[in-house]
């Protein structure tokens, strides 16, 4: 469960799908396949001929929800082996993308906050994106001082991967940036920053 | 009244004083010995001489030095100044607000003439002396908020409004109390001040963002808030925390009263009138504690304040470490007799 009351954080509702939808466009990550099948289990296929899936298996390859989602026979089902391909598709999708398309994200909470920057930059209503957070709640930080982002961050605190700076993850986070801010944690007195501890599991 | 610019710096060797006259117009924000979040707010209306709520957009002495340490902070950091696309109406409607109200206030230092939209703005202390287009950015060296924030002293958002809230779409923030523009810009009312402990439970931003969607053009609305910093260093920004943070570390009982400043933002809100935004301006007042005191009820009173805040609140404000320091230093300053009511000196 991700840590809750966090203001600035957006609030993952749920897929939940959209019956009035002419087109559904799924962005999956991971374990966000299990976000999908559990909406055709409760809600039935009738949708899924009109639905568009990007897929990025990331760290639960293992597990072949690959081949799940493809046994749901939707109109596209496309995997991209990184996330950068995803983005590069995904792009794509949205520049033919017609009225009456609904999107969707389920993943983890960084994979929701990249592909969500990709459909703000066009122009797309953060309030009318549906979102589901599945998997691991590791976070997306940015370095407030340099600025770079570390992805996939487990601990607080975490080395900078950029320059190497002790940092808090504060529970404050910009969805435009994507990311929580990481503080350096001993600017006070440097080097007595605090050993590590597992908070986003 | 001439102002006499002081020659100064707010970082390195830190040459910043008030002059005994600015110690007596400084915005003291305890009208009594406690202090809690409220929802302080009153009309933004002329106050007594001789105090910084004379004129509504305040110059003081140090105005010359301020603009020169924001001028440093853009070099360093471009990112201190933004602005999204659809907030060029109201970065011309800044523009507008904060060169009239300085012109009419201090006619010796700064001029504006209007001849239709051709525009001619003298600034004597900064040496500038313009002539533009108004509502076409190419006539001027800068965009026009950014133009005309290098020239104003204090923070300045522009927050937009839709949807039933306020947006923090633009800004030029180079004085801040550890908040980063670069991360927050884009963010609604309740996002941005996410970070602020015990308010949002007793209602307060609920109710400061209602009363805020309601201001009216022509009645600008004032709150003070305030902290403490070390050294009177003005950025003290998120982005540059780990360069003075260790500040923190060099404060003894010996040289607190010079090194600790009380840092006081006099926040007024402004309803532009043709983009409908409203432009928030965050001004920073410094004094140390050793100015502070000469100042008797001033002195009674903030050993009092710090001693009676709760520590989610002295945590947020950076004070946990140095909080003892200061209110032994102070107390030498209180004999416990009564305080008079409100801000202003006896």
């Amino acid at each position: 469960m991700l840590v809750q009351g966090i203001k600035s954080r957006p609030e993952y509702k749920g897929l939940d799908i959209d019956p009035n939808a002419k087109r559904h466009l799924f962005v999956l990550e991971g374990e966000g396949a299990t976000a999908l099948t559990d909406q055709v289990e409760a809600k039935g296929r009738d949708f899924l001929d009109r639905s568009e899936i990007l897929y990025l298996a990331g760290g639960a390859a293992p597990k072949a929800y690959d081949a799940v989602l493809t046994a749901l026979s939707p109109d596209v089902f496309w995997q991209a082996p990184t996330l950068q391909p995803l983005l590069f598709r995904l792009r794509a999708c949205l520049e033919q993308a017609r009225m009456g398309t609904r999107l969707y994200i389920a993943g983890t909470e960084g994979f929701i906050g990249q592909v969500m920057q990709v459909a703000l930059e066009f122009g797309i209503d953060f309030n009318s994106i549906h979102t589901e957070h599945r998997g691991s709640t590791a976070r997306r930080v940015q370095c407030v001082h340099c600025k770079g982002i570390t992805d996939n961050v487990t601990t607080s605190p975490f080395a900078c991967t950029h320059c190497g700076l002790p940092l808090l993850v504060r529970d404050h986070y910009s969805r435009r940036l994507g990311a929580f801010q990481g503080v350096n944690i001993d600017a006070e007195e440097p080097g007595t920053a605090p050993a590590p501890e597992e908070m986003f599991p | 009244m001439t102002i006499t610019f002081r020659n100064e710096t707010f970082r390195d060797d830190f040459t910043f004083r008030n002059s005994l006259t600015n110690i007596r117009r400084f915005p003291f924000p305890f009208d009594r010995d406690e202090y809690m979040y409220s929802v302080n707010m009153e009309p933004h209306v002329r106050g007594r001489q001789d105090s910084v709520f004379e004129n509504l957009i305040d110059v003081d002495e140090h105005y010359v030095a301020e603009m020169q340490d924001r001028a440093m902070v853009l070099k360093e950091d471009p990112l201190r100044c933004q602005a999204l696309p659809h907030m060029m109406a109201a970065q011309w409607d800044t523009l507008e607000l904060l060169m009239e109200h300085q012109a009419q206030d201090y006619p010796e230092h700064f001029t504006l003439e209007k001849n239709g939209d051709r525009w001619r703005w003298i600034n004597r202390p900064l040496g500038i002396d313009d002539t533009f287009t108004f509502g076409d950015p190419a006539t001027l060296p800068y965009p026009p908020m950014e133009y005309i924030t290098r020239q104003a002293q204090g923070d300045f958002c522009i927050v937009d409004q839709r949807d039933n809230n306020l947006w923090m779409d633009a800004g030029m923030v180079t004085t801040q109390a550890d908040w980063s523009l670069d991360f927050d810009i884009g963010m609604n009312f309740m996002e941005w001040h996410g970070p602020v402990p015990l308010a949002h439970q007793i209602g307060v931003f609920d109710r400061a963002l209602k009363f805020l969607l309601n201001l009216q053009q022509g009645k600008p609305t004032r709150r003070l808030n305030w902290t403490m910093t070390v050294n009177p260093r003005l950025d003290t920004s998120p982005e540059n925390y780990h360069k003075w943070g260790p500040d923190r570390m060099t404060v003894t009982p010996e040289n607190v009263g010079q090194k600790m400043h009380l840092r006081v933002e006099l926040q007024s809100l402004w309803r532009l009138p043709r983009s409908n935004a409203i432009l928030f301006v965050i001004r920073c007042y410094l004094i140390s504690l050793e100015e502070l005191v000469t100042v008797p009820k001033w002195g009674r009173r903030l050993p009092r304040v710090l001693a009676s805040l709760p520590p989610e609140i002295a945590d947020y404000k950076g004070l946990t470490r140095n909080r003892p320091i200061m209110i032994d230093w102070l107390s030498k300053y209180d004999d416990g007799s009564p305080t008079s009511a409100g801000i202003y000196p006896d």
